[in-house]
């Protein structure tokens, strides 16, 4: 089943350059990596592929449904029901309990609080004792955990990722990626993971490179 | 988790500072909160009070001394009038039943009247115990009175001079408790009543007076037997005698249209204080909105919509304006609470009955007013928020 598909998606940042974005597909289960140095355009094709910048040419679909071509509440509806997002620098809401993390992801996407189902999607990441505390009392690996369980609480077709592995070690950041990898797989959603990160090359079988524009 | 819970947990940052604000609410909200007890609690008593009392007839002076030394028992008198005058008022075709006054004593701080059964009649006072008055220097208690100074029928008790009861003992004279009168709600439950005897008896004993001079009473209270008689009887009086006669109802409006001007200037500093929470509220979100921007995007991407978070900000300045309003409340109670308790005994503003009221809705309706006033320009920044750019923080 195709959840992701891009085709001739080109943006133009007002007095920028247009940005030309390859075409791509993804299949339920497949792990890609979105490569390129800053500027290349990594988070805009997320925030396209999310619905959350107008899509000025070409055509994205998520999960056999057109992304629409500007913020609106179906792109929330779709964003919320069928994609799940993991992000480097912000990644869980400060004031809110891990658990709460989840359940308000659940309540987004229109779906009632299930703690059973937040607390299996920690305890599937061995933090589920963790549930009760803010992201402020947790290490660092713990809360990209509890980020990760909060991508795949509502069973998302798509997982988006935004430079999961920078400012971690070797270790941890092979640590991230199985972990997200692993659950991604586990649960049958693609994963695409937006990084200029080149550990993330040696986790990722296919490498959507846009400086070049070309799929590997 | 709901919107209501989002918004609690988004009100966990600067905790101080919002809950500073709603104390400033509450302050203003509080004063009003007072102004609406005190003013509905004047107009009670002035409606209570005065109710079915169309004319004063007393010595000349101000017409509103007059009805607030006699029928609210909060001034001085302007004099006395012969009584001669009482029989010629009472017997007047127009007139339906009246009551004479005689003030001049008072007992820690509430005022002893001389009068007759009548003046119960027009409040409907009943005796809770004992009877009423059989001769001079016998005494009825107003209930209040009662209580604050223990007394019970039997009992006796002495005067002093002035109706502020601040000037020399009667020691000569003492009264004889008869009767302890039942809760009228009105300015009877703060009043000592004697037959008009027992004030000239006290006097005369004090003053050394002829007892057969002729002796006087304060005011007379009127009740008319047809409502043009209250229009026609003060001209035939003020015009053909030495007295005067005073319509309480004119005099109240009058009082309350003075009051009013000071209820105005109270309502305007309340209304300043309200104001200065107000913006501080808006201050307060508007820059936590600033530093909250990422958290705002986060609930984009989680699939929150524009109206959900304009109504989360809403929701946040509701709850801090609820909060408002409940000290609001407490602080304006308090302050009667406090009014009534430090206020001396037999002071006029203490026969107020400042208990709830229902104007009171007035308090939340305002707090709630001011709160989505508050709420408007940061919840539209909120629904305004450009997730890519507070995420990335520049375009990637």
């Amino acid at each position: 089943m195709t959840v992701l598909a891009i085709s001739n998606v080109r943006y133009t940042y007002p007095g920028r350059l247009p940005i030309s974005f390859p075409d791509c597909v993804l299949e339920a289960g497949a792990v890609a990596a979105l490569v390129g140095p800053s500027g290349s355009g990594k988070s805009t094709l997320l925030m396209l592929i999310a619905g959350l910048l107008k899509l000025q040419t070409g055509h994205i679909e998520v999960a056999g449904k057109a992304v629409e071509t500007g913020p609106g509440a179906a792109g929330d509806r779709l964003r919320s029901r069928s994609i799940g997002m993991v992000l480097q620098s912000f990644q869980l809401l400060p004031r809110l309990t891990i658990l709460e993390n989840l359940t308000v992801a659940q309540f987004l996407a229109g779906r009632p609080a299930d703690h059973t189902l937040a607390l299996d999607a920690l305890e599937a990441l061995g933090i589920a004792d963790l549930a009760h505390e803010i992201p402020g009392r947790l290490s660092r690996g713990q809360v990209q955990r509890a980020s990760i369980a909060r991508a795949v609480v509502n069973r998302p077709d798509l997982i988006l990722a935004d430079e999961p592995t920078s400012s971690l070690d070797d270790a941890a950041a092979d640590g991230a990626l199985d972990l997200l990898i692993g659950e991604s797989r586990k649960r049958g959603a693609a994963l695409l993971i937006a990084t200029h990160d080149s550990r993330v090359k040696r986790h990722v079988p296919t490498i959507v490179a846009l400086a070049t524009g070309k799929a590997k | 988790m709901n919107l209501v819970s989002l918004s609690l947990a988004g009100l966990r940052g600067n905790r101080l500072t919002h809950l500073l604000n709603s104390v400033l609410l509450g302050l203003g909200l509080g004063t009003i909160t007072l102004m609406l007890l005190v003013s509905g609690a004047i107009g009670d008593r002035l409606t209570r009070d005065a109710h079915g009392i169309d004319l004063v007839v007393g010595a000349k002076g101000s017409p509103l001394q007059l009805v607030l030394s006699t029928v609210f028992q909060a001034d001085i008198p302007t004099g006395n009038i012969p009584l001669a005058e009482l029989d010629t008022l009472l017997h007047n075709p127009m007139i339906d039943h009246g009551a004479p006054l005689a003030l001049g004593d008072a007992v820690k701080g509430f005022r002893i009247v001389g009068t007759t059964p009548d003046y119960l009649d027009f409040y409907g006072a009943k005796l809770a115990q004992g009877q009423i008055w059989q001769q001079p220097m016998d005494a009825v208690l107003g209930a209040t009175v009662a209580v604050r100074l223990g007394l019970n029928t039997g009992d006796s008790f002495v005067g002093a001079h002035g109706v502020a009861g601040n000037g020399e003992m009667h020691e000569g004279s003492p009264y004889h408790v008869t009767g302890i009168l039942a809760p009228t709600g009105s300015v009877v439950d703060r009043l000592v009543l004697t037959p008009v005897e027992s004030v000239w008896l006290v006097h005369e004993h004090h003053h050394r007076q002829d007892p057969d001079a002729g002796h006087d009473v304060t005011a007379v209270l009127l009740h008319a037997k047809t409502p043009l008689a209250i229009v026609t009887l003060p001209f035939q009086i003020n015009s053909q005698t030495n007295y005067q006669a005073a319509v309480p109802s004119i005099e109240a409006a009058r009082l309350f249209s003075t009051l009013g001007f000071g209820l105005a200037t109270v309502r305007a500093f309340a209304g300043i204080l309200i104001v200065s929470a107000g913006l501080g509220m808006l201050i307060a979100l508007t820059t936590r909105l600033r530093e909250r921007r990422r958290e705002l995007a986060m609930l984009r991407l989680l699939g929150a919509t524009p109206r959900q978070l304009f109504v989360m900000v809403v929701i946040e300045a509701l709850l801090l304006a609820g909060l408002g309003a409940i000290l609001g409340l407490a602080f304006g109670h308090l302050a009667a609470w406090a009014m009534e308790a430090l206020l001396p005994a037999g002071d006029a503003m203490t026969v107020m009955d400042l208990h709830a009221r229902a104007s009171e809705w007035l308090i939340p309706a305002l707090a709630l007013g001011v709160g989505l006033i508050a709420a408007i320009i940061p919840a539209i920044a909120a629904y305004r928020t450009d997730v890519a750019a507070a995420l990335a923080g520049s375009h990637d």
